[in-house]
């Protein structure tokens, strides 16, 4: 085992390592928790809670079981913002507070406790799930209302929340292992929702799979820190981990980066996401676009006082985090199915944060301001992508939209503001989180060369290719020549499908107007509310250096690229006329409609070799153990049968076989004089 | 007299007790045929004490007669239950546990 981390230690020494170490200057010890934080445990109990009833008490809750659901995610909220207020109010050193809940498992001198772990950056998770995850529960509510399983629906969506709030509030990695896993399997749930037709079944096991290959990650990261340290809690894990030899932080780093990687959809792990639009589309808002996924840049930002020890491990995650960013953003400009399309910028975004995270301590808040000002205009996006589908008889594809904004008109103007949010248009939600992350990747960070420069010009890059899908999103969808036919007059194409576009219940466009709001105001908010100084307590003080290029030169083409990139998707998909049936399209578009070749790599490189593995295995079993067992058997029942031939049921034929024998023995005896 | 003769002898009516179990189907000739090999052992006995001046070959006859008095009784008892079931005293006939 020695060799591993030496072998690493040796890699790393090898590979340009620039970052520096974190500074821990104003992190802030755990105490422990007291006063109205005790009573966190409510947090993560009442959606359990609720979940445990309404899958338990069955169909007699069918009629008031999904406002059981709303009640329990909404009672999470108010606790959650009672802690928050209450934290806002105690000083910076008593921000960071533990709460023991039970000693989970005693055995001898081993002993592992479970317990919250209650600071800013959980606390600011807290308040995303459990906010953007009842409005979700609200608009489902109205978006399920037809389907005969909604309240299983809403026990999954009550079981996630608990799995998510309980994963972002562990005190130790083996308890954010429960939460990951939970969060995991109500994702599996939830994406295979319709389980019904094969396809949703299929990308329901997908997802499954690929997150257990992340797992794995996850698995051995918690095995080498207990290996290490003797413990899995934060506390004692990052107090530890100043002193451990750089080779093991670094293979600790990447573990948790391939578990990262496999929630938060970066490359290679993305495969999942595209097919995991088969969900509903309230789960796809709350949980492949605003928070589950958001889960794998928490657990990089969390473990910063790891990655301070690895340079190259963060140094990876900076890599894949710029290399997902432009995948994801170049399979977004040629989808034509809207869910698609809208996982492709979220995966695309989740680069972004995975990028800022990989930058160091500079980037951790901006990565989690990012992340939270994302799950606004996205959760909001894709309630948006929801209601169009509702008015369009569960359409998916843009190319028979077109023209919507007078037909659904607050469906147009939220989808339009988180529209503008994702741009990073000032003064819009975007632009303070994702200008800052290409501020900080164009910062030194203390590296030489060439990092700065690739990573912001990727950053730069991501910015004006994410106009261009959002915009050719927005316009293939609200605007241009409508592509489909009311029923009255000439249809505007033959091609073209008959709808009845109307608005959405108020159910579902109230949280729209909301999440719009935050899309609109919360950036701003946050920013001027000093979001980065709140977070210190978690990832200390850090100062910044300066970009290599000035700041106001880096915002100006940041805004032209945008400007460009919205600018030509409204040349080409609002002023033109978009065909109503996909051409075929260059040798890019027709690899980034398939996902960049994605699902035939896996295919070639791991599915197909798998099989034949297992095929071959199966045929060795058949062939040679069986072979050797029925074999076995079959020489025993041979023999039988020879020797009963000898049984002939004539008491005179054995008394001769005894004295053939015995005139033998007698001979033999006789011969030899024995 | 040469005790060879007696050994003769005794081989003699081992030989007979044997054909006479192999070749006769009667159940109670074959019984008789299986006394005469065992009174064949215990001349043998009998004449190997004598030869050797030890006593313990003639015990050794007494311990025989015995079985095989014990013997004839249960052996006889069988045969009558057979014949009286299956109207029959050959020993081909008793295949019961032949498949």
């Amino acid at each position: 085992m020695t060799t591993l981390p030496a072998a690493l230690t040796t890699v790393s020494a090898a590979l340009p390592t620039a970052l520096p170490a974190a500074t821990a200057e104003g992190v802030v010890a755990a105490t422990a928790a007291s006063g109205v934080f005790e009573l966190a445990w409510l947090l993560v109990a009442l959606p359990l809670a609720s979940a445990a009833v309404l899958l338990l008490a069955g169909r007699r809750t069918d009629r008031w079981g999904h406002w059981l659901g709303v009640l329990a995610s909404a009672g999470s909220f108010l606790v959650g913002a009672v802690l928050l207020v209450t934290m806002l109010g105690a000083p910076a050193e008593q921000r960071v507070q533990d709460l023991h809940l039970f000693s989970w498992i005693p055995a001898g001198a081993f002993s592992l406790d479970a317990g919250l772990r209650l600071d800013p950056l959980s606390l600011t998770f807290v308040m995303l799930v459990t906010f953007v995850g009842t409005l979700i529960h609200v608009y489902s509510v109205a978006y399920m209302e037809h389907d005969h399983d909604r309240r299983r629906f809403f026990a999954y969506l009550n079981l996630f929340v608990a799995a998510m709030l309980l994963l972002v509030l562990a005190d130790s990695y083996l308890l954010l292992f429960v939460g990951w896993e939970g969060v995991g399997l109500a994702s599996y749930l939830l994406i295979g929702f319709w389980n019904h037709t094969l396809p949703n079944a299929v990308a329901a096991k997908k997802a499954f799979v690929a997150n257990r290959v992340g797992d794995v990650g996850m698995i051995i990261a918690i095995g080498l820190l207990f290996a290490t340290f003797g413990a899995t809690d934060f506390e004692t894990v990052f107090a530890a981990a100043g002193g451990a030899s750089e080779g093991l932080l670094t293979a600790t780093g990447l573990m948790l980066l391939l578990a990262a990687t496999g929630k938060s959809a970066q490359f290679p792990l993305q495969s999942w996401l595209g097919d995991a639009m088969a969900g509903p589309t309230p789960v796809s808002a709350l949980i492949h676009a605003a928070t589950m996924v958001t889960a794998g840049v928490y657990l990089v930002v969390r473990s910063g006082p790891i990655y301070a020890g690895a340079p190259t491990a963060l140094l990876v995650v900076a890599i894949i985090g710029a290399f997902t960013l432009l995948f994801g953003a170049i399979i977004g400009t040629a989808k034509d199915d809207i869910k698609k399309a809208l996982a492709a910028s979220t995966m695309s975004q989740i680069g972004y944060m995975m990028l800022a995270a990989g930058l160091g301590p500079i980037g951790y808040a901006f990565a989690i301001f990012h992340l939270v000002t994302h799950g606004f205009f996205k959760a909001g996006m894709f309630l948006g992508a929801g209601s169009v589908m509702h008015g369009m008889d569960d359409d998916v594809d843009m190319r028979r939209f077109g023209a919507l904004s007078t037909a659904m008109k607050a469906t147009w103007i939220t989808f339009g503001l988180g529209w503008l949010a994702i741009l990073g248009v000032p003064p819009f939600s975007g632009f303070w989180s994702k200008d800052k992350i290409i501020e900080s990747a164009f910062a030194t960070n203390g590296a030489e060369g060439w990092q700065p420069w690739v990573f912001g010009t990727v950053a730069l890059l991501g910015a004006g290719i994410t106009a261009f899908y959002m915009s050719r999103l927005f316009f293939m969808t609200f605007h241009g020549r409508r592509r489909w036919h009311d029923g009255h007059g000439a249809a505007p194409d033959p091609d073209a499908p008959v709808r009845h576009p109307h608005e959405s219940p108020g159910l579902m466009v109230w949280p729209m107007w909301i999440l719009a709001a935050g899309s609109v105001a919360l950036g701003g908010a946050l920013y001027f509310g000093g979001f980065e100084y709140w977070l210190e307590p978690v990832f200390g003080h850090t100062e910044h250096d300066d970009p290599v290029l000035p700041v106001p030169v880096l915002i100006a083409l940041t805004l032209l690229l945008v400007a460009a990139g919205a600018f030509l998707a409204w040349r080409q998909y609002a002023a033109a006329p978009v065909a109503v049936v996909a051409p075929r399209g260059s040798v890019l578009t027709r690899a980034a409609r398939r996902d960049l070749y994605q699902d035939d790599v896996n295919e070639a490189l791991l599915m197909r070799p798998g099989q034949y593995l297992t095929r071959s295995l199966v045929y060795g079993d058949r062939q040679v153990v069986d072979g050797a067992a029925t074999g076995l058997a079959r020489v025993v029942a041979g023999s039988g049968e020879l020797v009963r031939r000898v049984q002939t049921g004539f008491v005179r034929s054995y008394a001769t076989t005894m004295v053939l024998g015995v005139i033998v023995l007698a001979a033999v005896v006789l011969a030899f004089r024995i | 007299m040469n005790l060879v003769n007696y050994l003769v002898l005794s081989g003699v009516l081992f030989s007979i007790g044997a054909a006479t179990v192999l070749l006769r189907r009667n159940a109670i000739i074959v019984f008789l045929g299986i006394e005469m090999m065992l009174n064949s052992a215990n001349l043998a006995f009998v004449t190997f004490a004598r030869l050797h001046g030890d006593l313990t070959g003639q015990v050794v006859a007494f311990f025989v007669m015995v079985v095989a008095a014990a013997e004839v009784v249960i052996g006889l008892a069988i045969i009558v239950a057979i014949y009286r079931t299956r109207r029959s005293a050959s020993v081909d006939d008793v295949n019961l546990l032949k498949s």
